[in-house]
């Protein structure tokens, strides 16, 4: 699995915290990271303990959620992480530049500006995806309230009111949506607070690899956007 | 009052092969969850294991957790244990 050498030793000497022994924007991610374990936690287990604890079944997966379409949108997070992870690299080893022709290679070599320019897209498609399937799911009667009457889910879950778990159907709509919107929201503040960071600094080339700690900082934000719907796409599409 | 940074060694990992991984493992939930003939309780033992592991794959090497010091690695474990704690208690709050 080793690729290219890299030593902590060629990390800028940034001002350390005391105990931690990393620089105090990292330290702080770290802990804010934790406390949003802490609260996906407090999500995840309620969804857990209202669906479990429940004798009616919910919907099937795949009954109402679009789970092929969900799939796509969980490798484009995937692919966005691997490129935010390159992007990092890339700084590390000092290449600022968009794509440069390499001697001996078809491809061409991403620099910090093609890489996180990519992470910037994938992140944007899958906040865009997830606004296609709120939409899709809302015009087929799938609310935080449950099923609206008269919609095409209502009736098919009154001709089949298991596969579409008709009893719970209004806490199966509140889980999801509270769930996935707040996941949604992170993905969002990450896409956000990336494009501020590629105009304000990598656009203008104001990282170096004696200094890339806002690329650091905000690439452990998306890895753990990218980690906690690793989770929440198994627990609330395909279970 | 600052420190200086670490200098210990780590070899960079392969990137492009644990997005292999994570993206591999993708299809295989998928595929377990909807074609793949197994019980219903072995499917879900089967899933959660497969989400814990790419969990870990972020973690460890997208996250560099498996290079960075122990302190550091604590910051991040610490609420493991409490947030079990947290579904455990309301589980049984629920049962009994």
């Amino acid at each position: 699995m080793a690729s290219t050498a890299m030593t902590d030793a060629m990390r800028p000497p940034y001002p350390a915290e005391q105990g931690a022994g990393v620089y105090s924007n990292k330290l702080g991610m770290w802990v804010f990271l934790a406390s949003d374990v802490m609260f996906f936690t407090a999500l995840i287990g309620s969804y857990i303990v209202l669906r479990f604890g429940m004798t009616e079944t919910w919907a099937k997966p795949g009954a109402v959620l679009n789970v092929p379409l969900t799939g796509i949108n969980t490798f484009l997070l995937i692919c966005s992480s691997v490129s935010m992870v390159k992007a990092y690299a890339a700084i590390a080893d000092g290449k600022k530049y968009f794509l440069r022709k390499v001697a001996g290679k078809t491809l061409q070599d991403g620099g910090l500006k093609f890489w996180l320019l990519i992470t910037i897209i994938c992140g944007a498609a899958f906040v865009g995806v997830q606004v296609f399937e709120y939409i899709k799911l809302v015009g087929h009667g799938f609310t935080p309230a449950g099923y609206r009457e008269g919609s095409v889910l209502a009736e098919h879950a009154l001709a089949d009111p298991v596969k579409y778990g008709a009893g719970v159907a209004g806490m199966y709509g509140s889980t999801f949506f509270t769930m996935t919107g707040f996941h949604g929201f992170h993905v969002t503040c990450g896409v956000i607070s990336m494009l501020y960071l590629y105009f304000t600094k990598v656009l203008p080339e104001k990282y170096s690899p004696q200094d890339y700690r806002g690329i650091e900082v905000i690439g452990l934000y998306w890895h753990f956007v990218d980690l906690v719907w690793i989770i929440l796409f198994t627990i609330v599409y395909l279970i | 009052m600052t420190t200086p940074q670490p200098t210990s060694t780590h070899v960079r990992p392969n990137y492009m092969l644990i997005w292999l991984y994570l993206f591999l493992m993708t299809i295989a939930e998928v595929l377990l969850a909807f074609e793949l003939p197994v019980s219903q309780n072995l499917k879900l033992i089967l899933l959660l294991i497969m989400a814990v592991w790419k969990a870990l794959l972020v973690a460890l090497f997208f996250m560099h957790l498996k290079f960075e010091r122990w302190r550091l690695r604590l910051i991040f474990m610490v609420p493991l244990p409490l947030a079990a704690i947290l579904v455990t208690v309301v589980i049984m709050e629920k049962v009994f």
